[in-house]
C-alpha cells in the first residue's frame, strides 16, 4: 500500500468525488491553476476544466453563498477557505442562510466548506484559527475534524455524500506530517458522527480532535512508560453531530475524563463535553472532568509565545496525572 | 368625418391579453395586501405586516419580464413578483398566519418561502445576502449551459451592505445570467437614502463592478418592463450581469406598526398621485387598450380568488409544538425533545 500524506489522503478523497459525481465543483481563491495556497487542489483544473474548479474572488460570503445557490439547483460544491480564519467573513451566510435552509424552507444545501485550520505553524493571529467552537453552536451545521490521513479521506468523502452542509477543518499541521499506508483505489468513506477509539487505555479517557490527537497519544505513550497508567483516547472526528454515546461508553470504563482541545478555553467545545458527562454519566466519575485548551489569547507569532498559549503534550501529561491521582 | 382614433400599438410587443394579465397582478397584490391588513387588525397575522403600497408596479412588471425557468428572489416589498411566479394568495395568508400548512409549516414568515420549480427563492432578514445566493443559482444556469435568468432584487439600504458588494462583484467577474433590480424607495425603515449613500443614482453603483446600470422610473409599469425586459435578454445572451435602479416611493411605514412619523406628509401625497396601478390604468384606459367591463371582471375575479383563500385556510390550526424538531437535517430528520420535556421527565 503506497504511503499517504494527510494531505494527499484529502486531495484523494476530493479527486475521487469530482470523478464519481459530476454534480461536485470546487470554488475559493487561487484554487484554479495556481492549485491553492497549499497546492491541495493542484492539477485540479486542468483535469476538470475551469467550470469545476473556479477561481473566485476575494469574497467570503460570495463563495459560501454562491455554493448554497448551486446546491439549491442539484450541485454539491466544496468551498475553500484560503484559510479557516476567512471562515468569519461568511458567518453570516453559513449561520443565517446556509443553517437555516433546510428547516425554514425546507431546501437542501449540501455544500462543504472547507480550510487549513489550526495552530503549531508560527502562523500568527490571523492564520492558526480553530474557529470550531463558532458554528458548533448554530443548529443546521456538521463539523468534522480528521486527525489522520484515512480521515482526511474517508470524511471529506463523506462531507460531499452528506445532504447537510458541513464544514471541513483539515489541520496544517498535520498536512505533510501525517503519513499513512492506505489502498490506492478503495472508496473510503469516514462515516459522520462515530468517534474513533485511537488507543485503547483502562485508568483515563481523553477526549479529543485534529492535531491534539497525536499529543494525547504522545502523552499517553509517555504515561504508560513512566507511571504504569494506560490512558484511551477517543478522536472525535465528527464535533456536530458529536458521539455522545462513545464519550459515554469509555467514561464508564475508565472513570476519569480529560478533554483536550486547540481552540482557546472560554465557550470552547470542551466545556459542552463536560456538561453533557455531567448530564449521562456524573454517577461513573470518579474524579473532576477536567481540560486542556489554548489560553484565552489571540494566538501569537513568536514560537516562545505560540508554544505557550496553545496546549502541548507536556500539558496533557500534567494533567492526566493529576486526574489519576485523584 | 373623421371616425374614433386608432388604438395605439402597445409597447415591447406584449399584447392586450398580457396588459389584462398585469393589471390581475397589479390588483391581486395590492387587495391582498388590504385582506392581510384586515388579518393584522383582527390579531390573525402572528408577526408583522409589510406592505409594498406604491411599489407594485415594479415588482410585477420585472418579474412579468422573465420566462418559465427563470428564478427570482424577492426583497420584503415583491410580493407582486412572487405572484407573478405563481405563488398563491392561499400560501401568503398561511404564511402570515403561521398556519400548519403554511409553505414553511410556521417556521418563517410573510413572504420568506420558496418554490424553486415555479421560479422563486425566499429571502432571509439579512439584507444583501440574497445577492451571492443568486449568483450562484446564474452560475449553474451557466455551468449547465441553459438559457435561463435569474433575477434578485434588493433595497436601497442593502446596497450599503457588505454580502451585496461580494454578490454583485462576484457574479460580475463571472459573467452569470443576473439581473440586479435596486428598488430606491426612499426609506430603509426610517433612514432616508441621503443618509444610506453618498451618490443620489444608485444605479451608479453599478459601474464600479463594471455592469451597466439603469435608472428607471419604478411607478411606470411600462418603462419598468422595458428595462427588466433589456436587462433580461442580455442576461439570457450570455453577456452578464445589470442593475436596474428603479425610483419609487414607500407609502407605508416599514410595517404595518411604523407611524411613518419621519416621512413628510406632502411627500406621501404626492407620491400617491403617482400610484403606479392609477397610472397603469389611465394609460390602459386612454389608449383603448382595456375596456372598463374587463378591468372589472378582473376586480371581481380577485375578490373571490381572495375570498376562497381566506375560507380555506382561515380556521386551519397552527402546528403542533413538537413538530418544531423536524428538518434541521436531512439525516437524523427529527431530533429526540430535551429531558424536561420528555413524558419521563
Amino acid at each position: 500500500m503506497p504511503e499517504v500524506t494527510y494531505l494527499e489522503a484529502l486531495r484523494q478523497g476530493l479527486w475521487e468525488e469530482m470523478e464519481r459525481d459530476e454534480r461536485v465543483f470546487l470554488l475559493g481563491e487561487d484554487i484554479g491553476a495556481y492549485g491553492g495556497a497549499f497546492k491541495v487542489t493542484e492539477g485540479f483544473q486542468a483535469h476538470f476544466g475551469a467550470d469545476r474548479v473556479i477561481d473566485t474572488p476575494i469574497s467570503e460570503a460570495a463563495i459560501v453563498g454562491a455554493a448554497a445557490g448551486a446546491a439549491h439547483m442539484g450541485f454539491r460544491p466544496v468551498a475553500e477557505m484560503q484559510f479557516i480564519d476567512f471562515v468569519s467573513c461568511a458567518y453570516d451566510i453559513l449561520t443565517n442562510y446556509v443553517a437555516t435552509a433546510r428547516y425554514r424552507a425546507g431546501l437542501a444545501t449540501p455544500i462543504v466548506v472547507r480550510g487549513p485550520s489550526g495552530g503549531y505553524v508560527r502562523g500568527g493571529p490571523f492564520h492558526s484559527q480553530m474557529p470550531e467552537a463558532a458554528f458548533f453552536h448554530t443548529p443546521g451545521l456538521k463539523l468534522v475534524c480528521p486527525a489522520t490521513a484515512r480521515d482526511a479521506k474517508g470524511l471529506i468523502k463523506a462531507a460531499i455524500r452528506d445532504d447537510d452542509p458541513v464544514i471541513y477543518f483539515e489541520h496544517k499541521y498535520l498536512y505533510r506530517r501525517i503519513k499513512e499506508d492506505l489502498p490506492a483505489h478503495e472508496d473510503i468513506v469516514t462515516p459522520l458522527g462515530i468517534a474513533r477509539v485511537a488507543r485503547q487505555g483502562a485508568d483515563l479517557t481523553v477526549v479529543t480532535w485534529s492535531a491534539m490527537v497525536w499529543k494525547a497519544l504522545e502523552a499517553a505513550d509517555r504515561i504508560a512508560a513512566d507511571d504504569g497508567a494506560s490512558l484511551e483516547v477517543l478522536d472525535l472526528r465528527t464535533l456536530l453531530p458529536m458521539d455522545d454515546a462513545a464519550i459515554v461508553e469509555s467514561v464508564r470504563k475508565t472513570n476519569r475524563l480529560l478533554i483536550a482541545h486547540e481552540d482557546t478555553r472560554t465557550g470552547g467545545i470542551a466545556g459542552e463535553i463536560t456538561a453533557r458527562i455531567n448530564e449521562l454519566a456524573f454517577e461513573w466519575l470518579d474524579a473532576p472532568v477536567r481540560r486542556v485548551t489554548a489560553h484565552d489569547a489571540p494566538l501569537p507569532y513568536a514560537p516562545t509565545l505560540e508554544d505557550y498559549v496553545l496546549p502541548q503534550t507536556d500539558d496533557v501529561v500534567t494533567a492526566a496525572r493529576w486526574l489519576l491521582a485523584y | 368625418m373623421p371616425g374614433p382614433a386608432p388604438i395605439p400599438k402597445i409597447p415591447s410587443g406584449l399584447t392586450r391579453e398580457q396588459l389584462l394579465e398585469i393589471y390581475y397582478y397589479l390588483r391581486l397584490t395590492r387587495s391582498l395586501e388590504e385582506r392581510l391588513v384586515n388579518l393584522y387588525r383582527q390579531g390573525l397575522v402572528i408577526g408583522g405586516l409589510y406592505r409594498s403600497l406604491g411599489q407594485e408596479g415594479e415588482s410585477v412588471a420585472s418579474a412579468y419580464a422573465l420566462r418559465p425557468g427563470d428564478v427570482l428572489s424577492p426583497l420584503i416589498r415583491n410580493l407582486g413578483s412572487m405572484l407573478v411566479q405563481g405563488a398563491k394568495p392561499v400560501e401568503i395568508m398561511r404564511q402570515y398566519m403561521a398556519k400548519e400548512r403554511s409553505p414553511t409549516r410556521g417556521r418563517e414568515m410573510n413572504i420568506h418561502f420558496n418554490d424553486l420549480e415555479l421560479g422563486y427563492l425566499g429571502q432571509i432578514s439579512h439584507l444583501g445576502d440574497m445577492v451571492p445566493v443568486m449568483a450562484g443559482i446564474a452560475l449553474t444556469f451557466r455551468m449547465r449551459g441553459q438559457a435561463r435568468v435569474g433575477m434578485v432584487y434588493v433595497g436601497d439600504g442593502a446596497t450599503s451592505t457588505g454580502a451585496f458588494h461580494e454578490g454583485v462583484n462576484f457574479a460580475a467577474v463571472m459573467r452569470v445570467p443576473l439581473v440586479i433590480v435596486v428598488e430606491h424607495n426612499g426609506y430603509a425603515y426610517s433612514t432616508p437614502t441621503s443618509r444610506q449613500a453618498a451618490v443620489t443614482r444608485l444605479a451608479d453603483k453599478a459601474y464600479a463592478y463594471g455592469i451597466p446600470g439603469e435608472t428607471v422610473d419604478g411607478n411606470d409599469v411600462f418603462a419598468v418592463y422595458q428595462c427588466a425586459k433589456d436587462a433580461v435578454d442580455r442576461a439570457r445572451r450570455g453577456d452578464g450581469v445589470s442593475l436596474i435602479e428603479v425610483v419609487t416611493y414607500r407609502r407605508k411605514g416599514h410595517a404595518e406598526h411604523d407611524d411613518q412619523r419621519y416621512q413628510p406628509g406632502d411627500e406621501i401625497a404626492r407620491w400617491e398621485r403617482s400610484d403606479p396601478v392609477d397610472r397603469y390604468v389611465t394609460r390602459l384606459r386612454e389608449a383603448g387598450w382595456a375596456q372598463e367591463g374587463e378591468l372589472q371582471a378582473i376586480d371581481a375575479r380577485v375578490g373571490g380568488e381572495l375570498e376562497d383563500a381566506l375560507q380555506q385556510c382561515e380556521r386551519e390550526r397552527l402546528p403542533p409544538g413538537e413538530s418544531a424538531l423536524s428538518g434541521v437535517f436531512a439525516d437524523p430528520a427529527t431530533a429526540a425533545p430535551l429531558w424536561f420535556r420528555r413524558a419521563d421527565a
